[in-house]
């Protein structure tokens, strides 16, 4: 019978993505809950010493696939390898960082699996003996809870959702059979922007700015800084080529869950407002009383962003 | 070229969402349906490469009798055909019994090219399309904002955390879209007269040699077991303050002294 818990971790250049800390306590979590092993896998090039430090979240067994191969991630190749995992341990349950590269790994690995894949997950929790996984649908409109039939189940985690939680134990090394397989695909160069640019959808703070702004976006940047967060934008604001469409939060653009976000002279259409409602404190600035975005914010201020943002960022600079 | 398009009928952005009676499904009556926005982007990018290239557009898509108007749509936009599975085994499928129904279609199909978007904005899956390149055994590149074909040989620019990747794959191949790859065209008048006469073939599971037994609401892997609206917020607190550097003063020092987001 299928037993235990992996997590599939990701990592570039020797750095784990932040999600995969935050997969491996949840499942840590959900391990004790069910008294099942725990276990983590890494795949990369040289990776086996970056691999141990993973014991500080828990993970019975660290099962290393360490080959020149896996150095940069390829569907194909990962596909390959962490397939092969699953099948020799037989686990219950796979969770994985639903990053952009988590959500086409899993993808793929659940169909070669024959496995079901619950996309996105806000939150997982135990029924007796069932899991059941929660996620946003309709870009966050509607929370749908949803189980997984049949095993393996695999469930991406939204980044930024769930809590990290240190439960440091000696952990067991083990490496695993690297064998990449065949790879139909080649990367040819990476474009890297500035590492110290904060990722939208892993950001802590998010400050977005919308039709409002008029395309100034200067007081949002700044104020980002200073919070040490990263730029969002509406719809309207990249359509008008205000900001980059990587920049735009909404059910047709990024999906974000800081702890704080802040919206700057956006009116709150819908499909904004899916992009951003699993934020923890949710701010709205904006001119218009009878603006929407009041309806989904914790805390609102009625004003005019270019006099506000500035005072703000002058404020939070005081706090540091 | 032969260059597939997976799109997918879905309720418009704008919609209001409401759960229905049943508890794990949702009120169809009052919503608008469009094509997938990021369809609307592979449909585009495959009338691109056809200008270029030469070759045939066909459009794939699943889902009750109304797809058509979608399928109709992406033809209108200049696509030369269309196959519209509609079977009512199907209906409650879940992603990778979707992907396995698309790819049966798939398989009796010559194609060098699927595109598709990278996700559909109403179960959010993500998954269909790589399910589909996984079962059809060719490589997937996910979330493409730039293309260009040289030979047999694609090279895409993958969005990936903090920038891009360049991939390169030898074709058949299949992508999705990503918002960023172009400015989908909207259907001319004569497009849309065109697209009346242009070829539109309905299948059947037992035309693709499905089993209605592995497939549609009975045998889904992933099962929905409730819907509920999103949690609510607390009422919101309007931040008093005569001018702009009161505002500020003061909602600073909420974030800080009672949010503690700060």
């Amino acid at each position: 019978m299928a037993q235990g818990i992996f997590v599939i971790t990701e990592q570039r250049g020797g750095t784990f993505r932040k999600v995969s800390f935050e997969a491996l306590s949840e499942g840590r979590r959900l391990a004790d809950a069910k008294n099942a092993p725990l276990a983590a896998i890494v795949c990369g090039s040289g990776v086996e010493d970056t691999a141990a430090a993973l014991e500080k979240y828990g993970p019975d067994r660290i099962l290393v696939a360490d080959d020149a191969s896996l150095a940069d991630y390829t569907t194909d190749a990962y596909t390959n390898v962490i397939a092969k995992a699953v099948q020799s341990e037989d686990p219950e349950l796979i969770l994985i960082g639903a990053s952009i590269t988590g959500k086409d790994l899993s993808a793929r690995l659940a169909a070669r699996l024959d496995a079901g894949l619950a996309m996105d997950c806000v939150g997982i929790r135990l029924e007796g003996d069932d899991f059941i996984f929660t996620r946003p649908m309709y870009g966050g409109k509607v929370i749908a809870d949803v189980k997984i039939n049949g095993t393996p189940k695999l469930a991406a985690i939204r980044p930024n959702v769930m809590a990290i939680a240190e439960a440091p134990r000696s952990s067991a090394v083990e490496k695993i059979d690297a064998e990449a397989g065949e790879v139909k695909t080649r990367i040819v160069e990476w474009k890297l922007e500035s590492t110290d640019k904060v990722e939208l959808t892993e950001a802590d703070i998010v400050v977005s700015g919308g039709r409002g702004t008029g395309g100034d976006f200067s007081a949002i940047e700044a104020l980002a800084d200073a919070l040490g967060g990263a730029v969002g934008a509406s719809r309207t604001a990249v359509d008008e080529g205000w900001r980059p469409h990587s920049d735009q939060v909404g059910q047709t653009g990024k999906v974000v869950s800081p702890n704080l976000y802040v919206a700057c002279g956006i009116s709150g259409a819908i499909q904004h407002l899916a992009g951003m409602s699993t934020s923890k404190v949710i701010v709205a600035i904006n001119k218009d009383p009878e603006a929407p975005i009041f309806s989904k914010a914790d805390y609102g201020v009625v004003g005019d962003l270019a006099q506000v943002v500035p005072a703000m960022t002058e404020e939070v600079k005081k706090l540091k | 070229m032969e260059i597939v398009v997976l799109v997918k009928q879905v309720p418009d952005t704008e919609s209001l969402i409401q759960i229905a009676g049943d508890g794990v499904s949702i009120k169809t009556e009052d919503l608008k349906w469009v094509m997938n926005p990021y369809d609307e982007f592979a449909v585009e990018e495959a009338l691109r490469i056809k200008e270029a290239q030469g070759g045939t557009v066909t459009i794939l898509s699943m889902g009750p009798a109304k797809t058509v108007e979608t399928i109709r749509t992406a033809l209108a936009m200049g696509a030369d055909k269309g196959i519209h599975i509609n079977d009512p085994a199907a209906e409650g499928s879940d992603a990778l019994a979707t992907a396995k129904i698309l790819a049966a279609a798939l398989k009796e199909m010559p194609y060098d090219l699927i595109i598709a978007g990278m996700r559909a904005v109403d179960g959010d899956n993500y998954q269909v399309a790589p399910a589909v390149a996984e079962l059809l055994g060719i490589p997937q590149i996910t979330q493409v904002i730039q293309e260009e074909i040289t030979g047999d040989t694609i090279r895409c620019t993958q969005v990936v955390e903090g920038g891009a990747a360049v991939i390169e794959a030898k074709l058949p191949v299949l992508f999705t879209a990503q918002r960023g790859l172009n400015e989908p065209r909207y259907a001319s008048l004569p497009g849309i007269m065109k697209a009346k006469k242009k070829p539109l073939d309905t299948k059947t599971l037992a035309d693709l040699g499905v089993d209605a037994a592995t497939v549609g609401a009975q045998n889904q892997k992933v099962q929905i077991t409730a819907l509920n609206p999103p949690p609510a917020r607390q009422a919101i607190t309007m931040i008093e303050g005569d001018d702009p550097q009161t505002l500020a003063v003061n909602l600073v020092k909420k974030l800080h002294e009672e949010a503690k987001v700060l």
